[in-house]
C-alpha cells in the first residue's frame, strides 16, 4: 500500500490518536501486520468513545428494547414503533454538547442536522423536532452568548429545513458552567413497511455517495467528542463542522423521492467519523464488503489525502446502495434536486473494507475488527464521596415561611420555570400543519394526518435529583415524561435516551452511570416502555469538573383519538380544582431549596412506581371519560408553580383561582416541595363525584382543593392565607424573566 | 379551478399549502417545479409558499427570481392571472419587481412564531373580499425577514391606490408600534399589485385554514380567492 503506509506508527502517534498502547497491541494482533497511518485514523474513530460505546454497552444491555410494536430496536440509525393504521414513528435523541460548547451556533445547527438525517434515512419524513438543553447560570459570563448562540443555531437549522421544533426544555445550572448539553430529538413518520436500513448486501451493487462536498472540516470531530475540555479546548473550533440546512433540506426531499422507487438496499448518512463510518457499519450489517475508489468522492478542494477524505465530518452527505442497473435512475434523480452524487464503489462478497485511492490500495481491514473489535470496557466503579455531605438536608436549618407569595414570584422567575416563549417563538413550531397545541404545556401534541390518531412528546430529566441520586433520578425521569405524556391524553409507546456523563475514566462517574441506567431499566421495565434508540455523551468535564449525571429521557405517545389532547391550563371559572396522588414532606433537591435557601442537597423525592401507575391510569381514565377539563403535572417548584402555571399559561386568558389546602406537614414543603406522581386537574362540579368515585376504585388520593375563577391565586393552607397574587403580576413575571435575562 | 403551488428548492411550506387547498377546499391542485419553463395559463391560481427558496442565501427571495418558473409567473401575473404569494413567497414577489417594496430583517433580528393580529385594511379586491372591513383577523406569522420597507412617495402611492390589504395590530385593531412584530413600515402585513390580481403577505393563512383547528381565519382569504374566480368577477 502506498502513501500513509510510509509514515511510521509510533507510541506518540498512537497517542494523538486517543488510543490506548493496550488497545494499539490488540489491532496489531488481530490485523497481523502494523496498520497504516489512515487505517490508525480508522480505529481512532471507530474504537472512540462516541462510536464505539465500549464504556457504556455492557450497561445498555440492562434496557428494555423489546416490544410488541417495536419493529426496530437499537442499532440501526434511530428506533422505529408501529403506531397502527399501516403507520409507523421512527425517533431518536443525540447529545451534540462539545461542539456546541466551542462554537455555539454550528454546534447546536449541526446536531439538528445529524438527527434530522438519522430519522429520514430510514424513510421517514420528519415532522417533529424537540430539544434538551442545559447551560451555566445566568451570572456566569458565557451563558448569554452560549444561549444566544445554541437558540440561534438550532432555529435556523431547523426552520430552514422545514421540520417544526415543538417542545423541549431548558435547564440552568452552575455544573454546566464548562460543558453545555445540547441535546436533540427527532421524530419522523412512515409507512410501516418502508422502512429502510444501512445495510449493504448484494455483491456486485453500487454504491453511491450524494449530498454535499467533502471537505476539510470536522476531522477527528468523534475523537474530540471522546476527551475531556481544558485550556485548549477553543483550539478546537476547527473540529467543528459547518452545517448548511438548505443543503440538508435538498437530501430530504431527494431521499424521500428515492425511496418511493424500489431501487434501494440500504442507505445511512454520515455522521460521526464521516464516510468511514457508514462504509463500514453498512458492510458490517449485511455481513459484505465494500470496495472504495476516494478519487471518485466529490471533493470541496483538491489535494485532500485519503486521511483526510475517510475522516472528514463535512456535513449534509448520504451513502446508498442501490440495485445494479438502477444506478443511472438515481443519480438522474438526485441532478434533479441538485446534488452532488457519484457512484464511488461497490459491495463485495468478502467482509473486508478496500479503500483505494487512483487504483492504489490505501486501506484493506476487516469489518468486523472495525466495529466490534473495541473491547468492552468494565470500567471500575466506586460510591462518590460528594454524596456523604450532600445526601441529608436538616430541615431545621431552613426557616418554615409564613407567607408563600414571594418565594413563588421567585421560582416563577427562576429561569429553569419562567416560560420559554423567548425560545420557541424562535422556532417554527407550526410549519407541516400538525402541531395540535401551542409549546408550554406538559408535551407536545401532533396530530397525525389522515387518521385520528395523534402523537404527544415530552423530554425531560431532572438532574439536580440524579447528582443526589442517580438510580432514583433516572426512574424520575422516565416516570415525570411519561406523566407529561399522561397528562395530554396520550399513552406511552417507546422511549429514547441521551445520557449525559462525566468522565468514565473515574470509577465514581462509573458508579453514577451505572445507577443511572439501572433505574432507568428498572423503570421502563416497569412502565412496559421500550427503549427503541439512545445515545451515550460521556467526558462531559471540563478542568476536571463534571456536569451532574444527566440521563435525558424523551417519551413518545400515542393518542387513539385526537379529541383526548388535554393541556395544563384552566379554561372554565367556577371549575373545581383537584390533586390526584399524594404530598409529603419532601424538599430535597428541589428547585425551592436550591433557588430560595441556595442548598443542593437531601434525597430526591419518593418514587413509588405502583402509584405512578395507579395515578396515569386514573388521569387518563378521566381524560377518555371527558371528565376533566385540564391536567397538569406538578414537577419543579411542586404544587404551588403547578398551580400558577394552570392559571398563568392560557393563550388567551389567564384565570385566577382560590384553594384551601389542608395539611400535616411544613407549610414549604405541602406547597413548593415535589413530591412524585401527582396530577393537577380541574373539572365541572357536576363531575366530582364521578371522579371522587375513580379515584377511590384504583386506590388513587384524590383531593378537591378548589375553585377556578377571580384575579387572584390565592392559597390558604390549614384555613390561613399562605399566598394571595394578582394573576397578571405572576403572568409577567414567568413570562418576561427568560427574555429580560437572554435579550 | 386549477391551482398551482410552485415548489422552489428550500420551498417548506409547499405541502401545507397543496395540503389546504386540495383537502380542505378539494381544489385540483398541481405542482409547478421551479426548473419549468411551461406556459402557466391553464391555472387559475399560482401559489408561491414559503420557505427558504435556495437557502434564502444573499437575500430572502432573491435567488429565486432567477428560477425559470418566475420568468412564467411574472408573464402570467402580467396578463391577470391571480398569484398569491406568502411569506418566501411575498418576498419572491417582491424581488421579482411584481410587487413593491422590500422585506428586510424583522428589527430585533430573530425570527419569529407566533400568531399576530391584523387589520383588514381593504375588502374590495379579489383575496379578502369575504372579510368585514377593519375586522381583526388571527394569523401566525414565521419568518426573519419580514420586515416590510418602501420609501415615503412609494408608501404614499400604496395607500393612495388602497393597496395595503392587512396591517399588523392589537387585539382591538390597534396598528401601533406596541402590536409590530417585525419593524414593517406603516405595519404592513399583506399588500396587493395595482392590478389587484396579486397578492403578497407575511402571515401564514394556510396554517389556520384546516378544521382540525379551532382558528379558521386564514379560510377567510382561501374562500375570496374561490368566490372571486368561480363568480368570474375580480372586484
Amino acid at each position: 500500500m502506498k502513501g500513509s503506509s510510509s509514515i511510521e506508527i509510533t507510541p506518540n502517534i498512537v497517542r494523538q490518536h486517543g488510543l490506548t498502547l493496550g488497545e494499539f497491541n490488540r489491532i496489531e494482533d488481530l490485523l497481523g501486520r502494523v496498520p497504516n497511518l489512515t487505517e490508525l485514523g480508522i480505529f481512532s474513530v471507530m474504537w472512540s468513545e462516541h462510536c464505539s460505546y465500549k464504556s457504556s454497552r455492557y450497561y445498555l444491555k440492562k434496557l428494555p428494547t423489546k416490544g410488541p410494536c417495536v419493529l426496530q430496536g437499537p442499532g440501526e440509525n434511530a428506533g422505529v414503533i408501529d403506531i397502527g393504521g399501516g403507520m409507523a414513528v421512527i425517533f431518536k435523541i443525540e447529545s451534540h454538547n462539545h461542539p456546541s460548547f466551542i462554537e455555539p451556533r454550528q454546534g447546536a445547527a449541526t446536531g439538528v442536522g445529524g438527527i434530522l438525517r438519522d430519522i429520514f434515512t430510514m424513510g421517514a419524513r420528519p415532522i417533529a423536532l424537540m430539544n434538551s438543553l442545559r447551560f451555566g447560570t445566568s451570572d456566569h459570563p458565557r451563558t448569554r452568548f452560549l444561549v444566544n448562540g445554541v437558540v440561534d443555531g438550532i432555529s435556523n437549522y431547523g426552520n430552514c429545513t422545514g421540520v417544526p421544533t415543538v417542545g423541549g426544555e431548558i435547564y440552568f445550572d452552575s455544573c454546566y458552567n464548562g460543558n453545555i448539553l445540547v441535546n436533540v430529538f427527532c421524530l419522523g413518520l412512515v409507512p410501516s413497511d418502508k422502512i429502510f436500513l444501512g445495510k449493504a448486501s448484494g455483491v456486485g451493487n453500487p454504491v453511491i455517495y450524494f449530498g454535499s462536498k467533502t471537505g476539510r472540516d470536522g476531522i477527528h470531530g468523534a475523537s474530540m467528542a471522546s476527551s475531556e475540555f481544558d485550556e485548549s479546548s477553543e483550539e478546537k473550533r476547527p473540529t467543528v463542522q459547518v452545517g448548511d440546512p438548505f443543503a440538508e433540506k435538498l437530501l430530504i426531499e431527494a431521499c424521500l423521492e428515492l425511496m418511493k422507487e424500489d431501487w434501494i438496499i440500504g442507505i445511512q448518512d454520515m455522521g460521526a467519523a464521516g464516510l468511514t463510518c457508514s462504509t463500514f457499519e453498512m458492510a458490517g450489517r449485511a455481513g459484505t464488503g465494500i470496495d472504495l475508489e476516494l478519487s471518485k468522492v466529490p471533493m470541496r478542494e483538491p489535494g485532500m489525502t485519503p486521511y483526510e477524505i475517510l475522516l472528514s465530518e463535512s456535513q449534509e452527505r448520504m451513502l446508498v446502495v442501490v440495485r445494479k442497473g438502477m444506478e443511472g435512475e438515481a443519480l438522474e434523480l438526485f441532478h434533479k434536486w441538485d446534488l452532488n452524487a457519484a457512484i464511488i464503489g461497490e459491495v463485495t462478497d468478502k467482509p473486508i473494507v478496500r479503500i483505494f485511492e487512483n487504483g492504489s490500495q490505501v486501506v484493506n481491514l476487516p469489518v468486523e475488527l472495525v466495529i466490534d473489535g473495541a473491547l468492552d470496557l468494565k470500567r471500575p466503579t466506586k460510591h462518590p464521596e460528594y454524596l456523604k455531605t450532600v445526601d441529608h438536608v436538616n430541615l431545621t436549618l431552613v426557616t418554615e415561611p409564613m407567607h408563600g407569595g414571594e418565594i413563588l414570584k421567585r421560582l416563577l422567575s427562576s429561569p429553569n420555570i419562567s416560560n420559554k416563549h423567548w425560545v420557541y417563538e424562535q422556532y417554527d413550531h407550526m410549519v407541516r400543519l400538525n402541531t395540535l397545541g401551542l409549546p408550554g404545556s406538559d408535551a407536545a401534541v401532533l396530530r397525525v394526518k389522515g387518521s385520528r390518531k395523534a402523537l404527544a412528546l415530552s423530554v425531560d430529566c431532572n438532574s439536580r435529583y440524579c447528582y443526589l441520586d442517580p438510580f432514583q433520578g433516572a426512574q424520575i425521569a422516565v416516570a415525570e415524561c411519561v406523566r407529561n405524556i399522561i397528562c395530554s391524553g396520550g399513552e406511552p409507546i417507546g422511549l429514547t435516551n441521551c445520557l449525559n456523563f462525566g468522565n468514565p475514566e473515574k470509577p465514581e462517574i462509573m458508579w453514577q452511570f451505572e445507577q443511572a441506567v439501572s433505574g432507568m431499566g428498572e423503570a421502563c421495565k416497569f412502565f412496559d416502555i421500550p427503549v427503541v434508540s439512545g445515545n451515550v455523551s460521556l467526558y462531559n468535564e471540563t478542568m476536571g469538573e463534571s456536569i451532574y449525571p444527566t440521563p435525558t429521557v424523551a417519551v413518545v405517545g400515542l393518542l387513539e383519538d385526537r379529541s383526548h389532547h388535554t393541556t395544563q391550563w384552566f379554561k372554565e371559572d367556577q371549575d373545581l380544582i383537584g390533586l390526584v396522588g399524594l404530598t409529603m414532606e419532601e424538599l430535597g433537591g428541589s428547585e425551592y431549596l436550591s433557588v430560595v435557601c441556595d442548598r443542593v442537597e437531601g434525597q430526591p423525592p419518593h418514587l413509588d412506581l405502583h402509584m405512578a401507575r395507579s395515578v396515569n391510569k386514573l388521569c387518563l381514565e378521566l381524560i377518555f371519560g371527558g371528565l376533566i377539563s385540564s391536567a397538569h403535572d406538578c414537577s419543579e417548584g411542586g404544587l404551588g408553580v403547578a398551580l400558577a402555571e394552570s392559571c398563568i399559561s392560557h393563550p388567551e386568558a389567564p384565570r385566577g383561582a382560590t384553594l384551601d389546602i389542608e395539611s400535616t406537614i411544613r407549610n414549604d414543603a405541602c406547597i413548593f416541595g415535589e413530591s412524585q406522581s401527582r396530577i393537577l386537574v380541574s373539572f365541572s362540579a357536576k363531575n366530582r363525584t364521578a371522579l371522587e368515585e375513580k379515584a377511590k376504585t384504583l386506590g388513587v388520593p384524590f383531593a378537591v382543593i378548589g375553585k377556578v375563577g377571580g384575579d387572584f391565586l390565592v392559597v390558604n393552607v390549614n384555613g390561613k392565607e399562605f399566598i394571595s397574587e394578582k394573576i397578571s403580576l405572576l403572568k409577567k413575571i414567568w413570562w418576561g424573566a427568560l427574555e429580560s435575562y437572554v435579550r | 379551478m386549477n391551482c398551482g403551488v410552485v415548489v422552489f428548492p428550500g420551498s417548506n411550506c409547499d405541502h401545507d399549502c397543496f395540503h389546504v387547498l386540495k383537502h380542505v377546499f378539494k381544489l385540483k391542485t398541481e405542482w409547478v417545479w421551479h426548473k419549468d419553463s411551461i406556459d402557466l395559463s391553464r391555472f387559475d391560481l399560482i401559489v408561491l409558499p414559503g420557505g427558504y427558496s435556495y437557502g434564502d442565501y444573499l437575500r430572502a427571495g432573491a435567488i429565486a427570481q432567477f428560477s425559470s418558473v418566475m420568468k412564467e409567473v411574472v408573464r402570467f401575473a402580467g396578463s391577470g392571472g391571480m398569484v398569491l404569494g406568502i411569506c418566501n413567497g411575498f418576498q419572491i414577489l417582491v424581488e421579482s419587481g411584481i410587487l413593491p417594496g422590500a422585506l428586510i430583517q424583522n428589527h430585533a433580528q430573530k425570527f419569529i412564531c407566533k400568531t399576530v393580529h391584523l387589520r383588514v385594511e381593504n375588502v374590495s379586491n379579489s383575496f379578502s373580499r369575504e372579510c368585514v372591513h377593519k375586522s381583526v383577523l388571527n394569523l401566525p406569522i414565521a419568518h426573519h425577514q419580514g420586515n416590510y420597507f418602501i420609501g415615503s412617495d412609494g408608501l404614499r402611492q400604496l395607500e393612495d391606490n388602497r393597496q395595503v390589504v392587512f396591517r399588523y395590530c392589537g387585539p382591538a385593531g390597534e396598528a401601533t408600534e406596541e402590536f409590530n412584530p417585525n419593524g414593517s413600515v406603516s405595519n404592513i402585513a399583506g399588500i396587493i399589485n395595482e392590478g389587484r390580481n396579486v397578492m403578497g403577505l407575511m402571515p401564514h393563512p394556510e396554517r389556520c385554514a384546516d378544521p382540525a383547528w379551532s382558528n379558521r381565519d386564514g379560510q377567510l382569504i382561501f374562500k375570496s380567492i374561490i368566490n372571486s374566480l368561480q363568480s368570474g368577477v375580480s372586484v
